[in-house]
C-alpha cells in the first residue's frame, strides 16, 4: 500500500463528487410537477419514469458500491463460490417479469406507494402490513450502512481516511461530509436526486469495468495466466482450518449451497423497498417488462467484476481486509488520475442506492407505521414531510450504525435482511397471484420464516466468525443450502396449515379492495392515474 | 392521492382490421404457456450447477465454470425478449378484441 494521501487521485474523485453533488440538487427541478408536495412526487419521482430512466435507477439501485466491492472479494476469498452473485442476477429478472408488472397496476390504481400499502388493501390487515413494513426496514437499515463501508474502502486507500494515528473525528469526517451533502439534496429531490445521479454512476462504472477488464489482464499476461496463478493461490491450504483456501470450479458437496444462494437471493432482490420504490416510479407497466431485457448488462457487467476478484489474487494484492482487495487492485495496476474515476465510479456508486433506500424506508414508516397506527388523517402534504424527515433519521441511523460497531455487525444484519425479506415472499407475491391465503396465516409463516432463519442463521459458523454463516443443512434434504431458502419453505408450509385451519374454524377473512382487473391495469386506461405532470413532462427545468 | 388529470382516458390504439380479424383466434393460451417455459428455462440451466462446474473447456484462458454462466446472461436475456414479444402481442389482440 501506497503511503500517503495520493493527490492526484483524490482530486479527480473529489471533481466527480462535487459535480454529482451540484446534479442532486438542481434534481429537484427535474421534471417537475405542479404540485409537488406529496409522496408520489418526492418519493416516487411522480411515477413518471420511463425505458431508460428506469433502467439506469434500477442498475444504480441494485447494484451498489458495496457490490462492487463485495462480490469480487468474496471471489478474492474463496474463488468459484463467489460467483453465485451471476446466476443470481440472472435468474431475478424472469421472476421479475411474472410479478412485478402486476404490483405496479394494482398499485398505480389504488395509490399504494410501497409494497406494505398493496398488503393491507390486498388483505385488509394493518398487522400483516406492518409486519412487511418492519421487515423492509430493518433489511435496510445495514444495507445503508454498506454503502457506507463501501465509500469509507475508497477513502481509506485514498489515504484521507486517516488511518490508525488521527483521532476519530479527522478519520471520519470525510464520510460525515458525504452524508450530510446526500441527506440535503435527498431531502429536497427525493427520487429525481439519484435518478440523475444514477447517469453519472452508471457512465463511469461502465467505463471502468471496461478499461479494467481488458487493461489489467494485458498487465497480468492474460486470462489463462491470470486464472493459473488464482488456481494455485487458492489451492494452497489454510493452516487455521486445513481445508484449500478457495477452488476454481464448485466441488460436488457446494452445489446445493450455490444454487440456493442463487436462487434465494434472486427471489429476494426485488422485494426490498428500494427496488419497489424504483419499479413503482416507472410509468406504465411495460417499462419494467422491458426493463427485464436490458438490465441483464448489468449482471454482464457484474461478472466482469468477478472477475477483478481472481485479477487481485493473480497479482498478489494482500490486504487483511478482503473488502479493500478491489480498490487497492484499482491503485496498484491504474494510472493515478484513472485510480480517481474508479474510486468516483464506488463513491457515486454508494451514494444512489443509499438515498433511494432511505427514500424506501421513509416511505414504509410514513405509509405503513405513521399513518396507518399514529396519525390516520395526516394529509399528502403531511405525508411528504413525516417521510423527508424520516430519510433523515434513517440515513443518521446508518451513520450511527458504521461508526460506533464493528464492520461486520453491519455485513451480519445485511445477511440477515436477505433471510428476513425472502420472508416476505408468500404475502406479497403471493397475494399478487392468489387470494387463498388467510392473512393470519401468512403472517404465522412470516413469524416463523424469520424465526427458523434468525436462529439458524446465528448458529451456523461463517468463514470469519462462530455466527452468521449463510449455509448450512437442510432438513430432510442432507445437503447444505441456502438457510434464507429454507426459511421460506418452513414460512409456506406453516401459512398453507394456517389457511386451512383457519378456513375450517371460519376465521374471519380481512376485506380485499381490489378486483382481479386491477392487476392487469395500464397506463392510459380509465382509472389508473396519470401523473405525468402535463405541460413540463421531459422539459428539464420546466418552471 | 390527487385527481386524474383532466384528459380524457386514452384507448389503447385499436388495431388494423386484418389484425383484429385474428384476434380471437390467436389470443388463445399458447403464446403465455410458450412465453412461461422461455422463462423457466434459465432455472432449469443454471440450478443444475453439476452441468457445468468443471475447468474445461477455457475460452481465452477463462475456465467453462465462468464463460458458460456468463453466457447464460445472454441467453436468458434472449428468451426475456421472446417471452416479451410474445406476452406483449397477446394483449394488444386482446384490447383490441374488447373495443369491437
Amino acid at each position: 500500500m501506497k503511503e500517503g494521501v495520493n493527490g492526484v487521485a483524490l482530486s479527480v474523485f473529489l471533481f466527480f463528487f462535487l459535480a454529482v453533488t451540484v446534479m442532486g440538487f438542481w434534481a429537484s427541478r427535474w421534471r417537475r410537477a405542479e404540485n409537488a408536495q406529496n409522496l408520489d412526487e418526492w418519493g416516487l419521482g411522480g411515477r413518471s419514469f420511463g425505458t431508460w430512466i428506469t433502467w439506469f435507477l434500477l442498475g444504480g439501485d441494485l447494484y451498489t458500491a458495496y457490490t462492487f466491492v463485495a462480490v469480487p472479494a468474496a471471489v478474492y476469498a474463496g474463488g468459484a463460490a463467489g460467483f453465485f452473485a451471476v446466476p443470481y442476477t440472472i435468474l431475478c429478472y424472469p421472476l421479475v417479469f411474472t410479478f412485478l408488472p402486476r404490483l405496479w397496476s394494482v398499485s398505480h390504481k389504488h395509490g399504494y406507494v410501497t409494497s406494505s400499502d398493496f398488503v393491507r388493501g390486498r388483505f385488509g390487515s394493518r398487522g400483516l402490513s406492518l409486519a412487511l413494513a418492519v421487515t423492509g426496514i430493518l433489511a435496510t437499515m445495514p444495507y445503508i450502512a454498506l454503502q457506507l463501508v463501501g465509500i469509507q474502502a475508497v477513502l481509506d486507500v485514498l489515504g484521507v481516511g486517516g488511518g490508525d494515528s488521527a483521532n476519530w473525528f479527522m478519520k471520519d469526517l470525510p464520510l460525515l461530509i458525504a452524508f450530510g451533502v446526500l441527506a440535503a439534496y435527498t431531502y429536497s429531490s427525493g427520487l429525481r436526486a439519484p435518478a440523475l445521479i444514477a447517469f453519472v454512476k452508471d457512465a463511469l462504472i461502465y467505463i471502468v469495468i471496461a478499461v479494467a477488464i481488458i487493461y489489467i489482464p494485458l498487465k497480468l499476461g492474460g486470462f489463462g495466466e491470470i486464472f493459473h496463478k488464482a488456481g494455485e493461490a487458492f489451492a494452497v491450504t489454510n493452516k487455521d482450518t486445513g481445508k484449500p483456501r478457495g477452488a476454481l470450479v464448485t466441488g460436488p458437496d457446494a452445489q446445493w449451497a450455490y444454487a440456493t444462494l442463487a436462487l434465494g437471493s434472486a427471489m429476494a432482490l426485488f422485494l426490498y423497498p428500494h427496488s419497489v420504490t424504483a419499479v413503482l416510479s416507472s410509468k406504465n407497466r411495460n417499462v419494467i417488462r422491458r426493463n427485464t431485457t436490458i438490465l441483464p448488462l448489468y449482471s454482464l457487467m457484474l461478472g466482469l467484476l468477478a472477475m477483478l476478484g481472481f485479477m487481485a489474487v493473480a497479482a498478489g494484492v494482500k490486504v487483511k481486509n478482503g473488502q479493500l482487495a478491489i480498490p487497492q487492485l484499482f491503485e496498484d495496476m491504474f494510472p493515478d488520475w484513472f485510480t480517481g474515476v474508479a474510486f468516483a465510479a464506488i463513491g457515486i456508486g454508494a451514494l444512489v442506492p443509499a438515498a433511494i433506500m432511505s427514500i424506501a424506508a421513509a416511505n414504509l414508516f410514513t405509509r405503513n407505521i405513521y399513518k396507518d397506527f399514529l396519525k390516520p388523517d395526516a394529509t399528502p402534504e403531511h405525508e411528504a414531510k413525516v417521510s423527508k424527515l424520516a430519510s433523515l433519521l434513517v440515513k443518521v441511523g446508518a451513520l450511527v450504525f458504521v461508526l460506533t460497531l464493528d464492520k461486520t455487525v453491519a455485513i451480519n444484519f445485511q445477511l440477515l435482511g436477505g433471510i428476513w425479506v425472502l420472508q416476505t415472499v408468500p404475502a406479497l407475491v403471493g397475494g399478487l397471484f392468489t387470494r387463498w391465503f388467510h392473512r393470519w396465516g401468512l403472517l404465522a409463516g412470516w413469524a416463523a420464516g424469520m424465526i427458523y432463519g434468525t436462529w439458524r442463521a446465528y448458529a451456523t459458523p461463517s468463514a470469519t466468525q462462530d455466527h452468521f454463516g449463510n449455509t448450512n443443512v437442510i432438513p430432510l434434504i442432507g445437503e447444505k443450502g441456502y438457510i434464507g431458502l429454507t426459511a421460506f419453505a418452513v414460512n409456506v408450509l406453516v401459512a398453507v396449515v394456517a389457511t386451512l385451519v383457519l378456513r375450517a374454524v371460519k376465521a374471519p377473512d380481512g376485506v380485499d379492495l381490489t378486483r382481479p382487473s386491477d392487476y392487469t391495469a395500464d397506463a392510459g386506461e380509465p382509472g389508473v392515474v396519470t401523473e405525468l405532470p402535463p405541460a413540463t413532462a421531459g422539459v428539464p427545468g420546466g418552471h | 392521492m390527487p385527481e386524474p388529470h383532466g384528459q380524457p382516458a386514452a384507448r389503447p390504439v385499436a388495431p388494423p382490421p386484418a389484425d383484429r380479424a385474428r384476434a380471437t383466434a390467436t389470443a388463445s393460451a399458447t403464446p403465455l404457456i410458450v412465453a412461461g417455459i422461455c422463462l423457466a428455462i434459465p432455472f432449469a440451466a443454471m440450478l443444475w450447477v453439476d452441468s457445468y462446474a468443471r475447468v474445461s473447456p477455457a475460452f481465452i484462458g477463462i475456465p467453462f465454470f465462468y464463460w458458460y454462466q456468463m453466457l447464460w446472461v445472454l441467453l436468458s436475456t434472449l428468451l426475456t425478449v421472446v417471452a416479451y414479444v410474445l406476452v406483449r402481442r397477446r394483449e394488444r389482440l386482446r384490447k383490441g378484441g374488447e373495443q369491437q
